[in-house]
């Protein structure tokens, strides 16, 4: 049997709460965080992510309580990210609970805390998150990828989706793995939101670049784009939050969908 | 209820394998440099982290760790804690705790690694570790060695996953999974269950 395609609902965590927001704004209240995470885990969720989306050194014992409280809810890994900057930020949510981390804009500038926090706690533990939108506008030396609707390249954002910074994400990627990352968790901010099916393409130009796990997010509308993730965009995961959270697809609805499709799901 | 002692060697997750113990049936604590582990009723030897780091982490309690093993005090290693039971490990030097001999070596071929993700375990002996574990169920891995043991005779279950690698072990009182039980749900839950029934006997 091979390895088992991933389906992994995603929690937006601000002070404590699960938000979701639309092409990253209009935040949402979605709920508490611990009841999600046991209802999702219960639903037969391979896996969880939470972002800490408006992280912030004055809100690490919220974070701190959350990841506790998740931990003693179910028994499925998560990955905790948002805000991690720091060897101690990685550690503080390990330490409190979660399996893995994952860096964002602190890897971009500094990517040498992705070669630390591997050597610290194991490559596995390290997810690196990109943000990335697909830019149109012809420049030298990026990795270009011919879409449907032309050729184009995909650029890095940080600070969650709001600073560009002209880095080519397929370049970041191979870069970030020979560094250490040990799982990408790839969000399209062009899809994020709109539930009109993950990028593809952007998916499947990372995941066949790097020799490690690659998470497909952002766009997912219903159970057709996971499967789409998995055979056009060679993800080995696929993450959503608002078509779990709204109860619009169950976890088990998707997974039931891939299983009659010939995917590997476990039950 | 017995008392599970979880050894701390200074990174990673440990709080879910203590919550994970504790519904299972065991009083789970994390051992503290004042612990002793010749008086706990059970020790977990947890796993995330490099091989090198935590051989170096062990060295203070090793002696400990081995006297509580051999005068018969049941134990569970959990991926690099079960790898902390052979001698040695390509990942770098350093050595393991010895209770069995054979290497941990790298996962290799075409596909992903770190092999991360939910997988099958095929059972080669019964335990009773995997007491009411259907063979195929799936189970949690994150790991990009395994442990090849000398004596295949300790061997409890396999994997696939582009070679066929030993995913769990037992012998007399030692237990070890490659794989996580704390994170691999129900199936996990009864691993850890069964280990608490081998714990209270």
């Amino acid at each position: 049997m091979p390895l088992a395609k991933r389906i992994i609902p995603c929690l937006d965590v601000t002070g404590g709460c699960v938000v979701k927001g639309v092409n990253f704004l209009n935040l949402q209240n979605a709920g508490d965080p611990v009841e999600l995470a046991k209802r999702y885990s219960d639903a037969g969720a391979d896996e969880l992510v939470f972002l800490d989306i408006t992280a912030s050194s004055d809100n690490r014992e919220t974070l701190r309580d959350v990841v506790e409280g998740v931990a003693k809810a179910i028994n499925i890994p998560f990955t905790v990210g948002g805000g991690i900057r720091s060897e101690s930020d990685a550690r503080l949510v390990l330490c409190s609970g979660a399996d893995k981390t994952s860096v964002n804009t602190s890897a971009v500038e500094n990517p040498k805390l992705i070669s630390k926090l591997a050597d610290l706690f194991g490559q596995q533990c390290v997810v690196v998150a990109i943000d990335a939108k697909r830019n149109y506008s012809k420049q030298k030396e990026k990795v270009t990828v011919e879409t449907a609707a032309g050729e184009c390249w995909f650029e890095v954002y940080t600070y969650g989706g709001r600073k560009p910074t002209g880095i080519d994400a397929v370049q970041w990627s191979t870069k970030a793995m020979e560094l250490g990352a040990g799982e990408f968790l790839v969000t399209s901010m062009d899809c994020d939101g709109t539930k009109n099916g993950f990028d593809l393409d952007l998916t499947r130009a990372i995941s066949e670049r790097v020799n490690v796990p690659v998470i497909a997010s952002g766009g997912a509308g219903k159970p057709e784009h996971f499967l789409e993730a998995f055979t056009k965009g060679k993800a080995d995961a696929a993450l959503a939050a608002s078509v779990f959270h709204y109860n619009q697809y169950p976890v088990s609805v998707v997974k039931d969908y891939l299983r009659k499709m010939g995917v590997t799901i476990r039950p | 209820m017995p008392q599970v002692l979880i050894v701390d060697y200074g990174v990673g997750n440990l709080l879910s394998l203590k919550f994970a113990l504790e519904k299972a049936g065991l009083k789970a604590k994390i051992a503290t440099q004042s612990q002793k582990f010749k008086e706990a009723d059970a020790i977990a030897l947890p796993g995330v982290g490099n091989f090198t780091a935590a051989a170096k982490a062990l060295n203070s309690v090793k002696q400990e760790l081995v006297d509580a093993v051999e005068a018969g005090t049941p134990i569970l290693g959990i991926c690099l804690g079960l790898q902390l039971y052979f001698e040695a490990s390509e990942e770098g030097p350093g050595e393991g705790l010895a209770f069995f001999k054979g290497k941990n070596v790298r996962l290799t071929g075409q596909v992903k690694i770190p092999h991360m993700g939910w997988n099958t375990i095929q059972k080669v002996e019964q335990n009773e570790l995997f007491d009411g574990v259907a063979d195929d169920s799936y189970v949690y891995f994150v790991h990009s060695l395994y442990p090849v043991p000398a004596d295949k005779e300790i061997i409890c279950t396999q994997t696939e996953y582009a070679q066929t690698f030993t995913s769990a072990v037992a012998s007399k009182n030692i237990y070890g999974t490659q794989f996580h039980p704390e994170k691999s749900g129900d199936v996990g839950l009864q691993i850890l269950k069964n280990f608490a029934q081998i714990v209270s006997r």
